[in-house]
């Protein structure tokens, strides 16, 4: 059974990748499947059919200059298909000439309007604007309150002169707002409103003269990822009623692939400009349509991976550590490797970071069966050791190894298995990475070339996990040939993917990051 | 562990390489110190409760009287059948069309699915509709429509037990566990039935175990003290499993005949959260045995409601299903393939934000309802 859309079309293309060339009945087979699969991960019945219908047209045109292998056509086709239903280029929030700037958010009840505001707050605070919220909603029991809360915990003002449950008029509160918030220099408004239904006509005409009473510079529908069909007559509801000029997709931490939302996009016409993906209120970043296309179609979210690295990494410190690393010869110590491996912790948990690494829907399983635990454990056991034994684990001989044992509650053999991994591993990610650098854009048959493309590197790293670890540095597993080991297991697919991903998915950025290193 | 090395160090170069790559600077962090210093004054009516697990409000005598739970199912019918007419109408005009060929098929598949039923479900009720018609064709809508809500009727299956297990065995009060993902509307089902129970005449505990969303105590409090019941509450942040523990202590000691326990929204993704809250169970299963776990789902969730059930009843195993919000456009045809994949019924519905808009589940209703023209 697949779960989500990435499982399903990769089980599509798989079929489609042994063939040399697409037929009609083919085409019609793959084009039901990915029907079904769009159908199943909630895209709107109407965007599909459109969708449908411009991948069969490009793909029967295409068919005859084909060089291209019929899959990699497809992907290719389909990724921009995705890419335009996204809503094309990424838009940024507009700022008003005259602030303040008045934002607004509407949308049903429990899609997480009030919680996006203050990720909305601390955001817009994060890049220098001070920012206000208003507490519009006064309707639900205590909504003001919890706006309050967390625009503390958002470190961001709050505008709310009425108590909420049922008392005010939150007409009056938003105009005072605007008011309020030109006195006090504030530069940006979000005013938070109860959620209501699209079919209550009462509370979109509140709605609307919330909007014509602040007059807004963007009108935010916020939307939950989870929605389905009825997402979009709820969007064409409210934007009939309020009127939005951008989507926002909450709960995108979920495993719902958010389909329904984005056909939103296609059919008002409007992009979706933000995505939220956390409990935390960080959790909250920019939109990026053709990283949604790219994450659907299972070829990894890389660049939301870097750039989420970027917030939590302490660049001095990794550049030195990379820098040992490469370097060879051992400097790269167990320290470094703990430093490193508590920056990944904080980016949230290993399963969720896999998760935006390109191809590795294939490796749900065994992401699944990541003990976190395992990383306390190996916490614990490299905070027993002396600085000096972290810094070159060939210090370590047996009586340092039992004291360590015993002072981080674990085994010899434990201690053992970490060392012994340790320098496997480190091994392992100097080939990587000393590979992958020079040979950055667009080498891919380069020897030792683990990072053309994000499913050249995941290519090395399922080929290592058959031949293990322990094994000399092969130059490059040539990618066609690496699967006869493992015919159909878990790595059968990933062994073939990395030349389709290679091809398209987003290089010319990728390499940009990676050039600036060298 | 081999795998989780490779893994781990993979997951350190992509990193390593990104960060190290990364020329930081750009952010430009500008100073708030002229942002306006004052808190916009705060009025709230709301008791604070300073001490963890006190009781809220004194149990004043309620007035407000709420609903009686007959009349509710005529209302439910009457949004139902404002909300889902056009998937009933879809369905018969394609059933009593002249004849049914590939097209109209597919497009009654598309309806079905429209109504977020799910490939599965909607499969099995185009091929039984097909079987049915090949037997025994019909030209007039209310033939075609007797057949259709025969076979959706199948799906919904009416013959599973609905009651809500409110009471205890032994002289303990019943516990009912309210959970699910974010945004459901736990809190406001919460209260809802809070008033149902009020009204069917049982003393009612509620638990705020939700400590961790911003005021959601505070908004089952003012649920609580609308219907005069007594709220136990935890400080914010705090273990929720312990004041769910603390609820149910003190029920016992009340001889309260049920406990409610509204517990925070979780996505069934995070493990973390899963865990605590099949710990909340496990903590107040010391007490009292749970005698009801009610999953929230929205009526608007597609296809990943199957995902959350799933997860939800492997950690708590759920016993009945909740299906909020079914008053707005959305069918709610998700609950079909939650039902049919794990056996647990819908329960109860939810209709609105008013204090009475939550009923109980009628199978024969609800599909009566969604082919009402």
């Amino acid at each position: 059974m697949f779960d989500t859309l990435s499982d399903r079309l990769s089980a599509v293309f798989r079929n489609l990748r042994g063939k040399g060339r697409l037929s009609e009945a083919d085409l019609t087979e793959t084009l039901r499947e990915i029907r079904l699969a769009l159908l199943e991960a909630d895209v709107n019945l109407g965007v599909v059919k459109d969708f449908i219908a411009a991948v069969r047209e490009k793909a029967v045109g295409a068919q005859i200059h084909a060089a291209l292998n019929p899959a990699q056509q497809i992907i290719q086709i389909v990724n921009a298909e995705l890419t335009e239903i996204l809503g094309g280029q990424t838009r940024t929030l507009r700022f008003a000439k005259q602030p303040p700037t008045v934002i607004m958010l509407a949308g049903l009840q429990g899609a997480g309007k009030t919680t996006l505001a203050g990720k909305l707050g601390k955001w817009l605070k994060d890049q220098g604007h001070s920012p206000l919220l208003v507490a519009a909603d006064l309707q639900r029991p205590n909504a003001v309150t919890q706006l309050q809360v967390v625009g503390e915990r958002a470190g961001v003002h709050v505008f709310a002169p009425e108590p909420g449950n049922g008392v005010g008029d939150p007409v009056a509160v938003a105009r005072g707002a605007i008011a309020h918030a030109t006195t006090k220099l504030y530069d940006v408004v979000i005013v938070d409103t109860a959620g209501r239904l699209g079919v209550d006509a009462e509370l979109m005409k509140q709605a609307a003269d919330i909007r014509d009473a602040v007059n807004p510079t963007e009108v935010l529908f916020v939307v939950d990822a989870m929605i389905g069909q009825d997402a979009v007559n709820t969007a064409n509801a409210f934007a009939e009623g309020v009127g939005f000029d951008g989507v926002v997709l909450s709960k995108l931490d979920g495993d719902a692939r958010g389909g329904a939302a984005l056909s939103i996009a296609k059919v008002t016409g409007k992009p979706i400009m933000f995505a939220s993906n956390g409990e935390g209120l960080g959790d909250f970043d920019a939109f990026h349509p053709d990283r949604m296309a790219g994450r659907i179609l299972d070829l990894g979210d890389v660049l939301t991976l870097i750039e989420q690295a970027q917030k939590t990494f302490d660049a001095e410190e990794s550049a030195r550590a990379a820098e040992k690393l490469l370097g060879g010869k051992g400097d790269f110590g167990l320290d470094d490797f703990l430093q490193q491996m508590q920056a990944v912790r904080r980016m949230g948990p290993l399963s969720k970071i896999l998760g935006m690494m390109p191809g590795m829907g294939q490796m749900k399983d065994q992401i699944a069966g990541i003990d976190e635990r395992e990383i306390d454990r190996i916490e614990a056991i490299i905070y027993s050791m002396t600085p000096a034994e972290r810094s070159d684990p060939k210090l370590l001989n047996g009586s340092r190894r039992l004291r360590i044992a015993n002072g981080s509650g674990t085994k010899v053999s434990d201690v053992n298995a970490l060392v012994k991994r340790f320098t496997e591993a480190r091994k392992m990610m100097q080939m990587m990475a000393g590979g992958g650098m020079p040979g950055m854009p667009g080498m891919p048959g380069m020897p030792g070339a683990g990072f053309a493309g994000g499913g050249k590197k995941r290519q090395a790293k399922a080929a290592k996990k058959r031949k293990g670890p322990a094994g000399p540095p092969r130059p490059a597993v040539a990618p066609p040939t690496a699967t006869p080991t493992a015919p159909g297991g878990a790595f059968g697919l990933p062994a073939q993917a990395p030349a389709a991903p290679g091809d398209f998915q987003l290089p010319p950025e990728l390499a940009k990051l990676f050039d600036g290193q060298k | 562990m081999e795998f989780f090395w490779i893994i781990l160090s993979a997951v350190v170069v992509v990193l390593l390489v990104a960060a190290g790559a990364i020329i930081f600077g750009k952010q430009k962090a500008l100073p708030s110190g002229d942002e306006p210093a004052e808190l916009a004054p705060t009025p709230t009516d709301v008791v604070a409760e300073p001490a963890p697990s006190a009781p809220a409000a004194e149990p004043v005598p309620s007035d407000e009287v709420p609903e009686p739970v007959a009349s509710r199912l005529v209302r439910l019918r009457r949004k139902l059948s404002a909300s889902a007419n056009p998937f009933a109408r879809g369905l018969l005009s394609l059933l009593s069309a002249d004849r049914l060929d590939a097209e109209a098929w597919d497009d009654l598949e598309a309806t079905l699915i429209t109504a977020d039923l799910g490939v599965g479900p909607t499969d099995e009720l185009v091929s039984a509709l097909r079987r049915e018609l090949s037997i025994d064709p019909v030209s007039d809508p209310s033939a075609a429509k007797k057949v259709l809500r025969a076979e959706l009727l199948k799906l919904v299956d009416p013959t599973l037990d609905r009651t809500l297990r409110t009471t205890g065995a032994d002289g303990l009060p019943g516990v009912v566990l309210v959970v699910g993902v974010n945004g459901t509307g736990k809190t406001t089902t919460v209260g809802k039935l809070a008033r149902i129970l009020v009204a069917d005449g049982a003393t009612v505990i509620l638990a705020a175990a939700d400590t961790f969303r911003a005021a959601a105590a505070d908004q089952l409090q003012t649920w609580g003290s609308r219907v005069g019941v007594e709220v136990v509450r935890g400080p914010e942040g705090g273990d929720p499993a312990a004041v769910a523990f603390d609820a149910v202590t003190q029920g016992i000691a009340a001889g309260a005949s049920v406990v409610v326990v509204d517990t925070a929204g979780r996505l069934h993704t995070k493990a973390g959260l899963m865990d605590e809250l099949g710990k909340i169970k496990r903590v107040i299963e010391r007490k009292a045995p749970v005698t009801e776990v009610l999953l929230l789902i929205d009526a608007t969730t597609g296809q990943n409601g199957l995902a959350q059930a799933r997860v939800f009843a492997e950690v708590v195993d759920v016993t009945g299903i909740v299906l909020s919000k079914l008053d707005g456009s959305a069918k709610g045809g998700i609950v079909v393939p939650v039902q049919r994949e794990l056996g647990v019924p819908v329960k109860l519905i939810g209709l609105g934000e008013g204090p009475d808009d939550l009923a109980a589940f009628d199978a024969e209703a609800f599909v009566d309802a969604l082919l009402e023209e």
